[in-house]
């Protein structure tokens, strides 16, 4: 797919997120719109996952470790063909299988998450196994910044320098906020680049919501032979909506009728100017 | 019955007018203010709450170093992830080490439905039981909820509070007492009684009412207290009613039902006994009233199986 194509995906993509969290009137929206053109490029230039191949272990493996972005991550198996977007319409509803944070029981979802602190570990032992059985598949884990609080996290990053995990690539969504506020605010996470790169990792830095940039930074992998490839990439919480891009005012609200309209409108208008 | 709020702003505004007569009364949150009703807390009081942002193991060890300082701490986060992920600072840093932190789960049991099982503690009674020193209170309306946190304060030792954040209806006519460790009976019932913890109370009340209407007498006790447990409240239904039906947002295992099952065991009361609460499978999908009526936690489950139970009696 190329540039071009993978920008109007990632327009299509915001407005599945918002219709779905619109019908299940709850979601969190920030999140998934900060992390959404990451999903894009990960599943429609980076990994080789299909439903075709899901079962297969050579498959690419993604943790979405900031399980609440559950949005972005079921618009885009959607996208993929793992199910049909109608059955996101049952998002959150009384039986559905489409629970409010990743679940297996969605074709295409590799982990269940939701508590936040987890997928780095699990995306390590994945990675590990990868290893001692010299399969050639990847592994992917994605995390919020205020996630980083959790000391599980950086456990898993220095098992992932000892290993040499260079076939794990994480991603942070740095958006700057969490749900009390900003992370400086909240708890310090800066010098964050320079964290990483003293618990051993590749340290990349990038634009997350610039298409061209998270093609040209996924190209690159692995970052250096033997090491933990880390991706901070710096986005906008409730990006492409601007008066979602408001910090942590969206982490998890739903947009009334009119903010709803007024946000199709948005991006309506940003396919015209694609 | 009159409509309160939920138990969680009850909870904060309690803490909130206790605090600012207090200036030793610490808040510790993880990014859980907001969730916790603690923001006008902060801003009133910003230098009574600590934030550890998004850390709750960090913010349990946080909290019992606090008290062994002599602060008065409310340790408050999702109930799910205080008594799963914290649970070893709980039992070591804060049960063991005798370190009198409130452990306040907020958004207890089923409380954020939709989200799932990582969202929900429907095993926090059972783990926490396990653990020795820690007592255990989960109040059913406003009054509980002031009450016990006001009692909490000067508790004598290491307490785990959990409640939801659905307005609650007030259940206990003016002048009732608290106390933690005492159940209250809301009615007596001559054929059977609900023994119900947490909010499923108001539900076993609303049960209470249908079945008089048909007839049955059925009673309410609010059992707030897990432990220590109020043996005399149970002893005594089990001596006054027919048959006994325990209620609880939170496993089969492990709670309420089974350590009531152990009592009338030991004590050879063998009556028509039946255990409400969540099987031990994957938890249906939906909103927390939702998830209780397909556990038969609603008013018409808690009765069909009251008439179930009591039929089965009568017929053998
Ligand atoms: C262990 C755990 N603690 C708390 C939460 C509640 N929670 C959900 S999202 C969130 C904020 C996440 O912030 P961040 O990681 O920055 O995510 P983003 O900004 O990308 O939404 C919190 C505290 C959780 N899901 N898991
Ligand atoms: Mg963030």
């Amino acid at each position: 797919m190329d540039e071009r194509e993978l920008k109007q995906k990632s327009i299509q993509y915001r407005r599945t997120v918002l219709e779905i969290i619109k019908h299940a009137n709850a979601g969190h929206t920030g999140g998934s719109l900060s992390c959404v053109d990451i999903l894009n490029v990960l599943y429609n230039h980076v990994l080789n996952v299909t439903p075709a191949n899901f079962h297969d272990p050579d498959h690419d493996r993604y943790v979405q470790s900031k399980g609440h972005s559950v949005e972005a991550l079921y618009t885009v198996l959607a996208d993929k063909g793992f199910y049909p977007r109608s059955e996101l319409d049952t998002l959150e509803r009384y039986g559905s299988h489409f629970i409010g944070h990743p679940t297996r029981k969605i074709p295409g979802v590799e982990q269940n998450t939701g508590a936040l602190g987890h997928g780095l570990s699990v995306a390590v032992g994945m990675a590990i196994a990868a290893k001692k059985d010299r399969r050639a598949f990847r592994v992917f884990t994605l995390l919020g910044d205020g996630e980083l609080a959790e000391g599980s996290s950086w456990e898993a990053l220095m098992t992932a320098a000892h290993y040499q995990l260079d076939n794990l690539t994480i991603i942070v969504d740095r958006n700057e906020y969490q749900i009390t506020g900003r992370t400086e605010d909240v708890n310090g996470l800066e010098p964050l680049a320079a964290k990483f790169s003293a618990f051993g990792c590749a340290v990349t830095e990038c634009d997350g919501n610039d298409i061209n940039a998270l093609v040209g930074v996924f190209d690159s992998l692995p970052f250096v032979a033997g090491q933990p490839n880390l991706i901070l990439a710096h986005t906008v919480k409730g990006k492409g909506i601007s008066f979602m891009e408001a910090g942590s005012k969206w982490h998890h609200r739903v947009p009334t009728d009119s903010e709803f309209a007024a946000a199709l409108a948005e991006l309506a208008q940003a396919e015209v100017n694609a | 019955m009159e409509m309160g709020k939920a138990n969680l702003d009850e909870f904060a505004e309690t803490l909130l007018a206790l605090a600012q007569a207090d200036r030793h009364i610490l808040a510790v949150t993880s990014d859980s203010r907001g969730s916790g009703k603690l923001t006008a807390f902060g801003e009133a009081l910003p230098d009574q709450i600590v934030e550890v942002g998004i850390a709750e193991q960090n913010l349990i060890g946080i909290a019992a170093g606090l008290a062994s300082a002599g602060k008065k701490v409310f340790a408050v986060s999702p109930a799910c992830f205080l008594t799963a992920r914290s649970l070893e600072q709980i039992k070591n840093d804060v049960a063991y080490s005798d370190q009198r932190v409130k452990v306040i789960g907020i958004s207890a049991g089923v409380s954020y439905g939709a989200l799932g099982s990582t969202h929900h503690s429907l095993h926090d009674y059972a783990v926490l039981r396990a653990i020795n020193n820690i007592d255990i209170v989960a109040p059913a309306d406003n009054f509980e909820t002031r009450e016990v946190i006001r009692a909490a304060l000067n508790h004598p030792r290491p307490l785990y509070i959990r409640f939801g954040k659905r307005a609650m209806p007030h259940l206990h006519p003016p002048g009732t007492t608290f106390e933690i460790g005492k159940a209250i009976t809301l009615k007596t019932g001559t054929d059977v009684t609900f023994i119900a913890i947490g909010e499923p109370v108001a539900q076993a009340v609303l049960a209470a009412e249908k079945l008089a209407a048909e007839g049955i007498s059925a009673g309410v006790i609010s059992l707030h207290t897990l432990k220590p447990f109020d043996a005399d409240a149970l002893l005594h239904a089990a001596a006054t009613s027919r048959a006994i039906i325990t209620v609880e947002e939170h496993s089969v295992y492990g709670g309420l039902g089974e350590r009531c099952a152990s009592i009338l065991l030991e004590k050879r009361i063998m009556l028509p006994f039946k255990i409400v609460g969540f099987p031990d499978e994957y938890t249906v999908t939906g909103s927390q009233m939702e998830i209780f009526a397909h556990y038969g936690l609603a008013p018409e489950g808690l009765a069909a199986t009251a008439r179930t139970l009591l039929h089965a009696e009568v017929t053998g």
